[in-house]
């Protein structure tokens, strides 16, 4: 079974056409890379696929799941890590987790229980209390991720998740999902312009100018045009 | 529908820990209607004289007058701090985690609504309370009175504050909001004249006092206070209400995009 499904998309901004006719899937358990530039539609794309926009055009299943026939069932199978940091700076770690595991139906029971496992396992736990203004931007990323896992999704979107991060953080953090994704299966649709948080087994997905250009692995995607690294693939690729 | 309620007292829970984390908002909330009724009454109280007009079955003196237009300023005012808080939740991200709640989107809005609006009502009470150190003191059962006369009308404005939020796309524009909604909507009613005493000084602003909806909250509030029903505000303020919670769940659409910066990535 696909995790996502999106068939013939298409959103524009008054006469921008900020997605143009995008198809792919993502098969359950991989971990898939939504490669563009800046402006290339992804953060679009993920608006469409967290129902924050209605598809103008097209239609996205997320577990076979249609977004416009049942949105709920398709949104309870998703976490995302957004690109802009969305915690209540003002309210402690432990705060931020009980809204959303509210928002998910869950008891404060039932999320702090999860709460203090994930906590655990991300290196938070001791910092439960603390306020998400005193943390640095690395581990705000962490609650946001242990946040977005709560409801236990099956699929995690991350929308230029480290943008803003260090190298060793960004680093960390991206050794931190992958391995997630392996002990959980839980599948993962990364969206990045960073060419080297790709690796050669990724599922990637090409965006370029709001089309989709091109998706294969990376290590295939790199032999297919005879260049040395996915960069230049890519720029291969993109023209 | 215990998904329905954990959100809801989820959201509920949000809202009180952020008006209690942000004090110089509440004290500011406090404060501000009593400066209105220790100063401005005091000094309007010989410049204005009231004839005896419903609710209130004597002479009264200004600052009794003032009360009810002050509890519903703190409403319009909270409603507008919430709508702005709203506007910056959803520039800096954090209303997307509200809106990617499997719950319908309507729900999620008149939750958020709510909240804002419950944990705003122990300040006007308070403030009520209060006034009774400047000789306001209406029946004690007044108080109970107006406690759905404070939700309703409170329920409408932030409803209002909701529709503004939609349509208001940048911080930056809420300047303008303050100077184009606020003060015309709190000046132009009966919060601070009777009806009579404007219809004297201008037909104009009469008019547009009586097309105003802030001041059938005030009406609201002030006569449940004195323990009196007033019919047309409960239509008024609940039509109002309905009105703009269904256009602001509108402007809250995915169709619409809820109004996401257009320059998105």
């Amino acid at each position: 079974m696909n995790a996502v499904d999106v068939c013939h998309l298409t959103h524009s901004f008054g006469p921008r056409r900020a997605l143009d006719d995008v198809t792919f899937s993502v098969p359950a358990g991989a971990f898939a890379v939504l490669l563009g530039l800046n402006g290339a539609g992804k953060s679009t794309l993920f608006s469409v696929i967290t129902r924050l926009y209605h598809s103008q055009s097209g239609e996205v299943r997320v577990f076979g799941a249609s977004l416009r026939r049942s949105p709920l069932a398709a949104l309870a199978e998703t976490g995302v890590v957004f690109q802009a940091s969305t915690l209540d700076l003002d309210l402690t770690i432990r705060e931020n987790l009980r809204y959303h595991g509210a928002l998910h139906g869950l008891s404060q029971r039932e999320t702090d229980a999860r709460q203090d496992d994930e906590l655990r396992r991300a290196g938070l736990h001791e910092r439960l209390h603390d306020r998400v203004r005193s943390l640095s931007g690395g581990l705000r990323r962490r609650v946001e991720l242990v946040r977005a896992l709560l409801h236990r999704p099956r699929l995690l979107l991350l929308d230029e998740p480290t943008v803003g991060l260090d190298a060793a953080a960004r680093r960390e953090f991206l050794a931190y999902v992958r391995s997630l994704r392996d002990q959980r299966q839980v599948t993962v649709l990364w969206a990045t312009h960073l060419m080297d948080e790709v690796d050669a087994d990724d599922e990637v997905l090409l965006l370029h100018r709001g089309r989709l250009v091109r998706q294969a692995s990376a290590g295939r995607l790199v032999r297919e045009t005879e260049s040395g690294s996915i960069a230049h693939a890519f720029a291969a690729l993109t023209g | 529908m215990l998904r329905y309620t954990r959100a809801f007292i989820g959201i509920m829970r949000r809202e009180g820990l952020r008006v209690i984390r942000q004090r110089g908002r509440l004290a500011a909330a406090i404060v501000r209607p009593l400066i209105w009724l220790a100063v401005f009454a005091a000094g309007f109280r010989n410049a204005l004289g009231l004839s005896i007009a419903p609710p209130y079955q004597t002479y009264i003196l200004y600052e009794v007058y003032i009360v009810p237009g002050l509890a519903a300023m703190m409403l319009l005012f909270h409603a507008m701090q919430t709508s702005l808080s709203m506007v910056y939740d959803r520039e800096m991200g954090s209303m997307r985690v509200l809106l990617v709640a499997p719950l319908p989107r309507w729900y999620l809005l008149a939750a958020r609504l709510t909240a804002s609006t419950l944990v705003v009502l122990p300040l006007v009470v308070g403030f009520l309370l209060v006034s009774r150190l400047w000789g306001v003191r209406p029946p004690g059962w007044g108080y109970v009175a107006a406690l759905p006369a404070l939700l309703l009308s409170g329920l409408m404005l932030g409803a209002f504050g909701l529709l503004v939020s939609s349509a208001i796309r940048q911080l930056e524009n809420f300047a303008g909001v303050m100077n184009f909604v606020i003060f015309p909507m709190f000046f132009a009613s009966t919060a601070l004249y009777p009806l009579w005493r404007i219809e004297d000084a201008s037909m104009w602003v009469a008019t547009a006092a009586r097309l105003n909806p802030f001041t059938y909250a005030v009406e609201l509030i002030r006569f449940a206070l004195y323990l009196r029903m007033d019919w047309l505000s409960v239509a008024v303020v609940t039509g109002a209400a309905v009105v703009f919670f269904g256009l602001a769940v509108l402007g809250y659409e995915p169709a619409r995009g809820w109004a996401l910066a257009r320059n998105d990535s």
